[in-house]
């Protein structure tokens, strides 16, 4: 199949779907790849290295949507690239379906088949290579305390100068998802004094272990809100958090928020009294501008000036580093290309029984199938039974692989049963009481045999050799046994004379077996 | 000593075997268990001969008889030489066979043993005629097996005709006279019978072993192994011994588990593999025929095999017969230890079949000093081959055949093989192009990536070995 990645069309987008290295890894995969001309000028790839890489260059966005079975793109599409999809065509890319009811059934209307990276189950461990919300939001996190830094009027880092002292910048993170977990790396890493809140209790380990510290709600309640997001707080609790956001605004230098919840408008957590009790020259930078901000003054896409504090409200963080979000997105959609061309033949499948292919297929062949039934999943991630199978197979020695069919076991317990009823029936009790120590030892032997090390079946098979030679026992008890004189006509001599052979026959395995095993044994070294 | 304290020791005794064979699970615990083994067997000897049942009428004759075995035995295993360890292991099979029969039948005509019930004579004398059976079968299988093994019978399978009804009927004389050894009134009556029955045990363990190919052989060995602890353990039935019943089920069971590990990794059938017949060199490879591989073989010189294993970060050698054959084991280790200096990772990969039996590469690589963490077997090398740069075959054939894998028809279908043609390049050392024990030509020698380099193996590694010193 041919997947097309076209030039995005959206305002100050400067991300490309698909990179010349992925380029190549989906050609492996028995893809084509077909590339619109300048589709990643913005982010420093040129034509002439998709070309290098395999892929054809086509000259105009029309071209590529008619010839692609398969579109990869980053933003939702417009209408008019929804109209330029070939009939029954697949799209992969952000949709989001919650936002964009239209664009939805517009697509469905095209009998497409419709993947939305951003409804992908976070919360399978399995699908995080494929998670490209994280990818973008490591980025934006990072993009922002650079912006953040280069609108701040001072150093970081505290120095210590002949020209004077200077103190640390006080930088504080609301949310601290993963936008908010970079910021606080990078911010740490950059010497600032980092604080961060969440409403999420579980994270302020993750917090202090990137050099920030956590900053408590003074209020007793679990924000968790299932899928890695939080959830909305009652009243009590957002009085609280408020009067603690309003005594970070008063001490910090440069406040980064990057409070979402899911499908609702992001919340207000800076108040214009707040942006005005900040210290002059101070920033913030409001990561939820395309949501509406968390700062009341935030204006999304633009950086502005109200109360001498900068507030920076860009919705294209992620843009403003195109070549690095490029590269992680588009290794994300070739991790998504790998789970739905299993075979490696260039034919994708969507199957709807996984569950991450599930829930990112928003449109399966024109019919809505978003939002996707909820995952039964256990809270904690979910172990990987396909990986233990042939683990648990592997392990040390051979063991009996998969367990036998019901079948074959019954079949097994039934011929055992008849056997052992037939020797209960007739044999007298003094056979019996050997005949358990026999059946008991074969089983003894082989659990105890299954745990050899193939590299020792040599060893194993001269060191049983040599016990066998146990056989010495019969022989001895035959040599002078005590004789009551009831035999009288016992051919002593005879039996003496096969005893004595048997004997010096065993003998010379008893010996030779051990001494050989000894031998070999020694060798055997790291 | 009292009869208390001999079962005792026997109990003690059984401990230290289970510990014997439990101990071989690893290396560093092998030896220990080998020790656990002897002193299990000294005290099991002692508590007999000090025990109730042995006068010491017969010390002098117990005594003679021990240090005449040992001296036989202990000069045996100095001598022997690892790569002749198949046959040693064969040999000693069939002393156990022996013993067990002549114990039988001095069982049979001793008449101081006293029964209470008619059934427990006749039990006890099912017992001497099975074995006396499984004694003799083992017996002759291993002689042959040793014959075999040594060169001095050919190694092809002889094939009767019939042969199965042969041993159809070789069973049904042996039941029926079965019968008429339990119902004869005297010893006397009874001696024709059992005698009757050993020669045809004797006869349908040389037909077995004659019908297998060489090929099979490691089956065949650890075949023979279980039919010895089965014998022990007939013994121990026929003399009412819980020690010679326990010490007999593991060693049978041990003997059957391997046999069934060996079955596996060639992908055949027990069955199949015991009627004999596989590996006759005739016939398979025309049913192959569809199939023949296409392609230039590319021969390489030892100085252009140095070269490879010079420039290679991986090394993967996969020895097999051939390598026992021409005792290379010793220059192997020479070259690994060379390339291992210059910063290679060497490694072996083995298969459960290589060799003549069960381990019987790991012995040979571990005599040469090959240190055995870098010797893995087949489960644990096989994803790494697409990650080698060298793999080097030597004197193995059908273990390597990639036509196990891709080819249905071909008779060694489906059995699991060393994917060295995944790496980057494989070197197969091999005398000559004649197809391995299977009678499969193989695909291998005709891929692009693969490069023969035709001569004894040992006079080609050496070769090799002077030309990565130069």
């Amino acid at each position: 199949m041919r997947i097309g990645v076209p030039k995005e069309t959206a305002d100050g987008e400067k991300r490309v779907a698909t990179v010349p290295d992925v380029v190549q890894k989906l050609i492996k995969l028995g893809f084509t790849v077909a590339v619109e001309s300048g589709a990643g000028d913005a982010a420093n790839f040129a034509d002439d290295t998709y070309r290098a890489a395999g892929a054809e260059v086509l000259g105009t966005a029309a071209e590529l949507w008619a010839t692609s079975d398969i579109v990869f793109k980053v933003r939702a599409p417009s209408p008019a690239e929804v109209g330029l999809l070939r009939e029954g065509g697949t799209l992969i890319g952000f949709i989001w379906p919650a936002q964009n009811p239209e664009a939805l059934q517009q697509l469905a209307a095209r009998k497409a088949t419709v993947l939305a990276i951003d409804s992908l189950p976070r919360q399978l461990s399995r699908a995080q290579k494929m998670d490209a919300l994280t990818s973008m939001a490591g980025i934006s996190g990072y993009r922002a305390v650079i912006e953040a830094a280069n609108a701040f009027g001072r150093f970081f880092n505290g120095q210590i100068t002949a020209a004077g002292k200077i103190p640390p910048a006080k930088v504080f993170i609301a949310g601290a998802g993963v936008a908010g977990l970079a910021a606080i790396g990078t911010a740490a890493n950059l010497g600032a004094i980092v604080r961060a809140n969440d409403t999420r209790a579980e994270v302020a380990d993750q917090v202090v272990s990137l050099g920030g510290e956590f900053v408590k709600v003074d209020y007793e309640e679990e924000g968790s809100g299932g899928g890695g997001y939080a959830k909305v707080m009652s009243e009590g609790f957002q009085a609280a958090q408020r009067a603690m956001y309003a005594q970070q605004a008063k001490d910090a230098d440069i406040i980064i928020t990057t409070a979402l919840i899911p499908g609702k408008p992001a919340p207000k957590l800076i108040t214009a009294e707040m942006v005005a009790s900040m210290k002059p020259g101070s920033v913030i930078v409001d990561m939820a501008g395309e949501q509406g901000g968390n700062c009341e003054l935030t204006v999304p896409g633009e950086a502005v000036v109200r109360h001498g504090v900068t507030i920076i409200g860009y919705t294209d963080l992620v843009s403003r580093l195109a070549k690095q979000s490029s590269t992680l997105y588009s290794t994300n959609l070739l991790r998504v290309t790998e789970e739905l061309c299993k075979t490696k033949d260039g034919v994708i499948d969507v199957n709807m029984d996984d569950d991450a292919i599930r829930g990112l297929t928003v449109i399966k062949e024109g019919s809505v199938t978003w939002p996707p039934p909820p995952l039964k999943l256990p809270a904690p991630p979910p172990a990987k039974p396909a990986a233990a199978v042939p683990a648990a197979k592997k392990g040390h020695g051979h063991g009996a692989g998969a367990p036998m069919s019901v079948k074959g076991l019954a079949i097994v317990f039934g011929l055992g049963a008849l056997a052992f009823g037939f020797v209960g029936l007739y044999a007298p009790a003094s056979f019996l009481s050997h005949f358990t120590v026999f059946v008991l030892a074969c089983f003894i032997g082989y659990m105890v045999i299954w745990n050899v090390t193939p590299a020792l079946h040599t060893p194993l098979m001269s060191v049983t050799n040599a016990i066998s030679s146990i056989i010495a026992i019969g022989a001895l008890v035959q040599i002078a046994p005590p004789l009551d004189g009831s035999a009288a006509d016992r051919p002593s001599g005879l039996i003496l004379a096969l005893a004595v052979l048997a004997l010096a026959l065993t003998a010379i395995n008893m010996f030779g077996g051990f001494a050989v095993t000894r031998r070999m044994l020694a060798m055997f070294r790291k | 000593m009292s009869s208390g304290l001999a079962t005792v020791a026997y109990i003690a005794a059984t401990i230290l075997f289970i510990l014997s064979l439990g101990g071989l699970a690893n290396p560093e615990t092998a030896r220990r268990g080998n020790l656990f083994g002897i002193i299990g067997m000294v005290i099991a000897v002692l508590a007999t001969v000090l025990g109730p049942r042995v006068t010491p009428a017969g010390y002098a004759w117990i005594i003679g008889a021990l240090l005449f075995g040992s001296v036989i035995g202990l000069y045996a295993a100095k001598k022997v030489q690892m790569t002749q360890m198949p046959e040693l292991v064969a040999a000693m099979h069939s002393l156990v066979g022996l013993a067990a029969c002549l114990v039988g039948f001095a069982s049979y005509v001793d008449t101081s043993t006293v029964f209470p019930t008619a059934a427990e004579k006749t039990i006890h004398e099912v017992e001497i005629y099975i074995g006396i059976l499984i004694g003799a079968v083992t017996f002759s299988g291993s002689v042959i097996a040793f014959g075999k093994l040594s060169g001095k019978i050919g190694g092809k399978p002889l094939l009767l005709p019939a042969r199965h009804w042969l041993n159809l009927a070789g069973l049904l004389i042996v039941i029926w006279f079965g019968r008429v050894f339990l119902q004869a009134e005297s010893i006397g009556d009874g001696m024709g019978p059992l005698l009757v029955m050993t020669v045809i045990a004797l006869l349908f363990g040389v037909h077995m072993v004659m019908a297998i190919g060489g090929a099979d052989m490691p089956v065949v060995v650890s075949m023979l192994n279980s039919y010895s602890g089965w014998a022990a353990a007939a013994t121990g039935f026929m003399l009412s011994n819980d020690l010679l019943i326990v010490v007999g089920a593991l060693v049978g069971s041990s003997g059957a588990i391997l046999s069934y590990i060996m079955c596996r990794a060639m992908n055949r059938n027990f069955i199949s593999v015991i009627a004999g017949g596989f590996g006759t060199g005739g016939g398979t490879p025309a049913a192959a025929g569809g199939a023949q591989p296409a392609g230039e073989v590319v021969a390489v010189s030892a100085l252009e095999t140095a070269e490879l294993l010079r420039e290679a970060k991986n090394v993967v050698i996969v020895p097999g017969y051939g390598m026992a054959v021409a005792q290379a084991q010793h220059t192997v280790f020479e070259i690994t230890k060379h390339l291992r200096e210059m910063g290679v990772n060497v490694r072996f990969g083995i298969h459960p079949v290589a060799g003549r039996m069960p381990g019987h590469m790991n012995v040979l690589l571990a005599e040469a000093k090959v240190p055995y963490d870098i010797v893995l077997e087949l489960d644990e090398i096989n994803d790494d081959f697409p990650d080698t740069d060298v793999a080097m075959v030597i004197g193995a054939n059908d273990i390597v055949n990639p036509a196990a894998q891709d080819d249905p028809a071909s008779p060694i279908a489906g059995m699991p093989v060393l994917e060295v043609w995944k790496a980057r390049t494989s070197i197969v050392m091999k005398r000559s192009m004649a197809s391995g024990y299977a009678g499969v030509d193989n695909p291998l020698f005709y891929k692009d990536n693969n490069r023969m380099l035709f001569g004894d193996a040992k006079k080609m590694l050496d070769e090799v070995l002077v030309a990565l010193k130069a």
